[in-house]
């Protein structure tokens, strides 16, 4: 498979700032690659060098083949960016923004409009963009990406501020774009999305790629506990200890919590008590991975 | 090609859904010609009111196209008490009285304010004359002209209208010019684009050709409101040389306003710097007020800013009826502001907020 993108050793300061510190990771045609962190921790940064809005201060990129520095146009049409703070212009409609966006590109309005249907804005097509709800516009922002139909598309943080139900609305329209074959890039701050999504994730952190890989090798990689929780009171805690493989057990009243590497077996000796009221069974997470590598608890 | 005119159509509709823009741009200068000309239109004739005592022949029964003439500048009012009709001539509450008994018409007049008696005076002899004149059926054999030595086509509207115009035009280009480039790059409009194939020139020349446009259509109006016979603004032979003198001044004002927005980081600042500009601009550029009246050292001044250039221009080919080539230089001085400008701005133009 051929790499997308390249870069090596990326490094950009702003003051005292290492906002980028020595990034090195590459994407492969057609994947779907997730950039996971918290805020801060350097993805539009590391993002935008990548798609030449920045200059690096050091390290090497190629995209598609091409140096993305100095402005190249004739690697721009391959490329389809949504921009963390979406960029439209002002007072026109979601219909005649998205025709406007194409035509920068050749693109026919007939082609536009039905990239309207695709983000499912049809119904708000004559709706000015300052009307537009927070979901909505980033809806029209990705589709604005999307219009020229370009093989690399990168997203920052493309489902930020949405509501659930909007999430995985967008969410499906990014793995069908992915599966026409388009390479992906996005960025994100929620573990469950690059979980969900990505084929491969590079998780950074202070400017640094800590690690990547799929995800579920990550997490597979991670000699972490799996948590296995009951209704509370079918138990006592001390009882709980006593479990073949329970290492960890902690009650907040609610819910009985037995933290184990060893799952298979807290659940017979469970079952064979007859206490597997409410089980739920989760395993280690992105989270932990996170937490394993940086010693901190993930926040956003 | 149709890149550059889709974008030049989405930046027109951006200006026309505008309304603040609208409004300065269009509205506000308009009322300001509508005000300003409406006070100097009825200024510039001020009636001298006549007392009438009984009946008066030689007023009466003047021939209709006399009549119009004289209405102008003469109020009559009829009074049949010759004493009452003195006492308010002395007062000064009228200019004059007449009467007329047969052959003799006798004008009273008050010594107290004697330019108004004399105009007044002046003007009914005029009548008189004329009376003669219709009676006896001779025209008359020696006539006297007045001509006033100032330039006699120069009536206030006739001034006020290219004044108030450039000012119009230069508030709406640099304003137009220094906020959107600002918003653009704040909005983060400016990166976007920069990600497309569109060369940057082209986004700056769609916005450069719907200012242009829009300036155009601000002249129209402008001079079609002018013209209206309540103003009564009287266009020279070549007024057609206000279009392209108002696109090299436009070019000017909007190569200043891209200048400040490259310069300026926040919209305040943009509008601002604008402000400090255009309010001197335009009073020492004569928009307000003829300039020529001004002292020498604030004439001098004033040739720094670009709308003096426009204004001299304007009412060159608008108003004092000065051929095409006459307008030459001032093209020139404001194409080369343009080009400094836009030079400068190109030097200064920043692509990201920090
Ligand atoms: N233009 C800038 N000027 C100064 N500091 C910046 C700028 N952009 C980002 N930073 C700083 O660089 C770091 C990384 O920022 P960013 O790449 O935006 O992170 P993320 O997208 O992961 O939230 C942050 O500390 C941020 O404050
Ligand atoms: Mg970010």
């Amino acid at each position: 498979m051929p790499n997308t993108i390249v870069a090596t050793d990326l490094r950009k300061r702003y003051g005292d700032v290492k906002a980028v510190d020595g990034v090195t990771l590459a994407v492969e045609e057609g994947e779907f690659f997730g950039i996971l962190g918290p805020n801060g921790a350097g993805k539009t940064t590391t993002l935008e060098i990548i798609e030449g809005l920045r200059q690096a201060d050091g390290g090497e990129v190629t995209v598609l083949g091409r140096s993305p520095w100095p402005r190249d146009p004739a690697l721009l049409p391959r490329i389809g960016v949504q921009l963390q703070a979406s960029s439209f212009f002002e007072r026109l409609t979601a219909r005649e923004q998205l025709r406007t966006f194409g035509s920068l590109y050749g693109v026919p309005e007939r082609k536009a409009d039905a990239m309207l249907e695709t983000v499912g804005l049809t119904e708000k097509a004559d709706t000015p963009v300052e009307k537009l709800s927070g979901g909505q516009a980033q809806r029209l922002s990705i589709a604005c990406a999307l219009v020229h139909e370009p093989e690399l598309v990168f997203l920052d943080e493309p489902t930020a501020a949405l509501d659930p139900q909007a999430r995985r609305n967008l969410w499906d329209v990014l793995r069908a774009i992915n599966t026409e074959g388009r390479t992906i890039v996005l960025t994100t701050h929620y573990m469950d999305e690059a979980e969900t999504l990505c084929d491969r994730v590079a998780i950074i952190d202070r400017g640094r790629i800590l690690r990547s890989g799929p995800p579920a090798a990550l997490v597979r990689g991670l000699d972490a506990a799996t948590r296995i929780s009951v209704v509370s009171g079918v138990l006592g805690v001390d009882e709980a200890r006593a479990l073949p493989g329970a290492d960890d057990v902690t009650d907040d009243g609610v819910s009985l919590v037995i933290a184990t590497r060893d799952p298979s077996s807290v659940v017979a000796a469970l079952a064979g008590r007859g206490a597997l009221d409410g089980v739920q069974i989760k395993g280690a997470t992105l989270e932990d991975v996170f937490l394993n590598l940086t010693g901190r608890e993930y926040r956003i | 090609m149709t890149s550059f005119r889709s974008l030049a159509r989405a930046m027109f509709l951006g200006f026309r859904r505008d309304r603040g823009a609208l409004f300065f741009t269009i509205a506000l200068p308009l009322l300001f010609l509508l005000i300003i000309g409406g006070v100097f239109a009825r200024q510039s004739t001020p009636k001298s009111k006549v007392l009438e005592i009984g009946s008066v022949p030689v007023v009466d029964q003047m021939p209709a196209e006399m009549r119009a003439g004289v209405d102008k500048s003469l109020k009559f009012t009829r009074i049949s008490d010759r004493n009452a009709a003195v006492e308010k001539v002395r007062k000064g509450d009228y200019s004059a009285a007449i009467e007329q008994s047969g052959d003799r018409v006798v004008v009273h007049f008050s010594a107290a304010d004697q330019v108004k008696a004399g105009t007044a005076q002046g003007q009914i002899e005029g009548l008189v004359q004329a009376a003669n004149q219709a009676s006896s059926g001779k025209p008359p054999k020696y006539r006297l002209e007045g001509q006033q030595v100032e330039d006699k086509s120069l009536k206030p509207i006739q001034y006020i209208t290219p004044g108030l115009l450039g000012w119009a035009l230069a508030s709406a280009g640099m304003f137009g010019a220094s906020t959107t480039l600002v918003t653009w790059r704040t909005k983060g409009l400016l990166r976007r684009l920069r990600l497309s194939p569109v060369p940057i020139r082209s986004v700056f020349a769609a916005r450069v050709v719907v200012s242009l446009g829009v300036a155009m259509v601000q002249t129209a109006l402008f001079i079609g409101v002018a013209t209206l016979p309540m103003f009564g603004l009287e266009l020279a032979h070549y007024w057609w040389m206000a279009i392209p003198m108002v696109l090299c001044g436009v070019l000017a004002f909007l190569a200043i306003g891209m200048l400040i927005g490259a310069w300026a980081k926040t919209q305040e600042a943009a509008q601002g710097v604008t402000q400090i500009v255009v309010l001197p601009m335009a009073f020492l550029g004569g928009s307000f007020f003829n300039i020529d009246d001004a002292p020498p050292w604030l004439r001098v001044v004033s040739e720094i800013f670009p709308l003096r250039h426009l204004n001299n221009g304007m009412l060159k080919v608008l108003v004092r009826g000065e051929g095409p080539a006459s307008v030459l230089p001032q093209m020139g001085v404001l194409l080369g502001f343009a080009l400094v400008a836009t030079l400068i701005a190109v030097r200064v133009f920043r692509w990201e907020q920090i």
